[in-house]
């Protein structure tokens, strides 16, 4: 008896022991390619951005903080960080309001929901050098579709792209416009999920829609809104497509973005030191937005309970 | 007469109606703002050059004209940018497909030591941004004078953003998957590479699909990255051969609004063949 369950025994652990080995066998190619193309980049771009390393001199230097107080005395680069938040500021509201908006007008079924859905959904898949050329397109000067809409109607359109204060509003708008609809298939998840009895017993104490949509389902998605909230932030911290494809950061550097802005400096002046620190700042920041995230996430698992 | 002698609830029927109508209205003005822009890159790339510059704008293409395309295909190399473009993300999807279900699947399903904390490690490379990461996988492959090729557009994708996010959703799979079931494979002598080739991966189709057509989305409109890396032309993809026809000297917009058509198409024509699953996979990317 006790010899057969030591026997058993035995094999279950010899054959834990053969899935351990079964266990690394399976992560190790993703572990290994993850340390050598993320990680280890990350810890590239923290040595890279104090030193001077660029295309032009063999030897690169250590120069400390060098880069950081440069990219802080840069006037381009404070103006840059400024037309980065400018556009966050103007996209973040007007984006939340209309997903928000979206999500409630068609996370009900009724005759043709999934065409409006899909309709909202397009641009989404669509890549942001098509929705950008497309958009420098319809904002032509001469000949765009908007003008001539406005010469119908007897208004001479302005320079839109042209325009120094236009700039990052169109960028705006033509990111607001391509990214609706993922923002708004998250919230219907989201809003589908919460009990039907709510509205139902609000309904009974007479409640209307908007009431019911401000007491009910705003504070019931509240966990999904600060989620979306979180990611669009990051996502228009990252914005480069649309602005390579629209302004390239032009007028002037009047749309220069971030990323913009790094691309810039590493790969068209190379100076990748220097570009490395304003990396760091972006990573700085995006680190921070995602810690504050999941730090809120857990405060509201522990408030679910 | 009739019309005073409206009862209470044909008010509440002609409420409704107006609602509903309202409701309609509205979203039709959205789907027509949404898809109009579209419309207008479509009907573009088949006019003339001549009713590309009329005014008042051409609403529908008269003559329709296939010359845009003809030129793309014959005397610009859009073929191998469609080419590149295709098999390009198809190696990066089918990588990102079997490292990220065979790492998921190890962090599910198997003890090991270490898994936990190995497992955060690929959690935190979802938020780490290529944009940041992009110098030095630059200087590190033109060091290595990779830096013009397509090696580093299939791997980046495979380790970076979509191998993380993969090895998350399939592991979110496989531990709803009952461990019983593992167990009675294993003690009718299957090993875990048998366990996982018969038994989890047809299990996990609709998950593996998600990821296709996340990864393979993102790769066919990753930009930044080819923009960086590739310098000779012949080896551009279809985002690239774009931007580089838009920033010609007497560039012509119903050639451009042509490549942006045909780059675009494909994707569309699968999207509109199962939205569903599109809209799930690419907002549960948003969810984590």
């Amino acid at each position: 008896m006790t010899n057969e369950v030591k026997t058993k025994r035995r094999k279950t652990r010899s054959l834990e022991y053969s899935d351990s080995v079964w266990g690394y066998a399976f992560i190790m190619p993703m572990l290994i390619g993850f340390l050598i193309i993320t990680v280890l980049p990350v810890i590239m771009t923290f040595v890279y951005s104090m030193t001077d390393k660029n295309m032009m001199s063999r030897t690169t230097n250590f120069i400390g903080m060098e880069n950081f107080i440069k990219l802080f005395s840069d006037k381009t680069f404070r103006s840059t960080m400024w037309q980065t938040l400018e556009f966050t500021v103007l996209l973040i509201p007007s984006n939340m309001i209309l997903t928000l908006g979206l999500a409630s007008l068609l996370k009900d079924k009724f005759k043709g929901c999934g065409f409006f859905r899909t309709a909202v959904f397009t641009p989404v898949v669509t890549s942001v050098v098509v929705w950008g050329v497309l958009w420098k397109y319809i904002f032509q000067t001469d000949n765009g579709l908007i003008n001539s809409v406005l010469k119908m109607m007897g208004i001479t359109g302005p320079q839109w792209l042209m325009n120094l204060k236009m700039a990052i509003p169109i960028s705006v708008f033509v990111t607001l416009i391509k990214g609706l609809g993922m923002n708004m298939v998250i919230f219907i998840g989201a809003m589908l999920d919460v009990p039907e009895d709510y509205y139902e017993a609000a309904e009974l104490d007479g409640a209307n829609k908007f009431q019911q949509f401000f007491k009910i389902t705003l504070p019931n998605i509240a966990p999904s809104i600060f989620l979306v909230l979180i990611l669009t932030t990051i996502g228009s911290l990252k914005v480069f497509g649309q602005v390579k494809a629209l302004t390239n950061g032009g007028p002037g550097t009047s749309s220069y973005v971030m990323v913009f802005y790094i691309y810039q400096m590493a790969f068209q002046s190379y100076k990748f030191g220097y570009a490395s620190a304003a990396s760091v700042i972006l990573f700085l920041i995006i680190v921070a937005l995602t810690i504050l995230q999941w730090k809120m996430r857990k405060r509201w698992v522990f408030h679910e309970d | 007469m009739k019309t005073n002698g409206l009862t209470n609830n044909d008010y509440a029927r002609r409420k409704k109606l107006a609602k509903k109508t309202g409701k309609y209205i509205v979203c039709i003005i959205i789907a027509v703002i949404m898809l109009f822009p579209m419309y207008w890159m479509f009907t573009t790339s088949f006019k003339t050059p001549m009713n590309v510059a009329k005014y008042p704008p051409q609403w529908w293409p008269n003559p329709w004209t296939l010359d845009n395309f003809v030129e793309l295909f014959v005397k610009r190399p859009f073929l191998k940018y469609l080419w590149n473009s295709v098999y390009i993300a198809a190696l990066a999807t089918l990588g990102v497909v079997v490292f990220s279900s065979l790492a998921g699947y190890a962090f599910a399903k198997i003890r090991f030591k270490g898994s936990n904390i190995l497992f955060m490690v690929i959690l935190c490379g979802m938020m780490m941004p290529i944009e940041v990461t992009i110098i030095p996988i630059y200087t590190a492959l033109s060091s290595l004078k990779l830096a013009d090729g397509h090696l580093g557009l299939i791997i980046c994708p495979m380790f970076g953003y979509c191998g993380a996010f993969g090895t998350f959703l399939m592991r979110q799979y496989f531990l709803t998957v009952p461990g019983e079931l593992v167990q009675a494979a294993k003690l009718d002598g299957a090993n875990q590479p048998r366990v996982f080739m018969k038994i989890m991966v047809p299990m996990a189709i609709s998950s593996i699909s998600t990821l296709i057509i996340f990864t393979f989305l993102q790769s066919w409109n990753d930009y930044l990255l080819p923009l960086v890396l590739l310098s000779s032309s012949e080896k551009f993809t279809l985002p690239l051969g774009l931007t580089l026809l838009s920033n010609e000297d007497g560039m012509k917009w119903e050639l451009v609004m042509a490549a942006a058509t045909f780059s675009t198409l494909p994707i569309l024509v699968v999207f509109y063949m199962c939205q569903e699953k599109f809209m799930a996979s690419l907002s549960m990317s948003g969810m984590k």
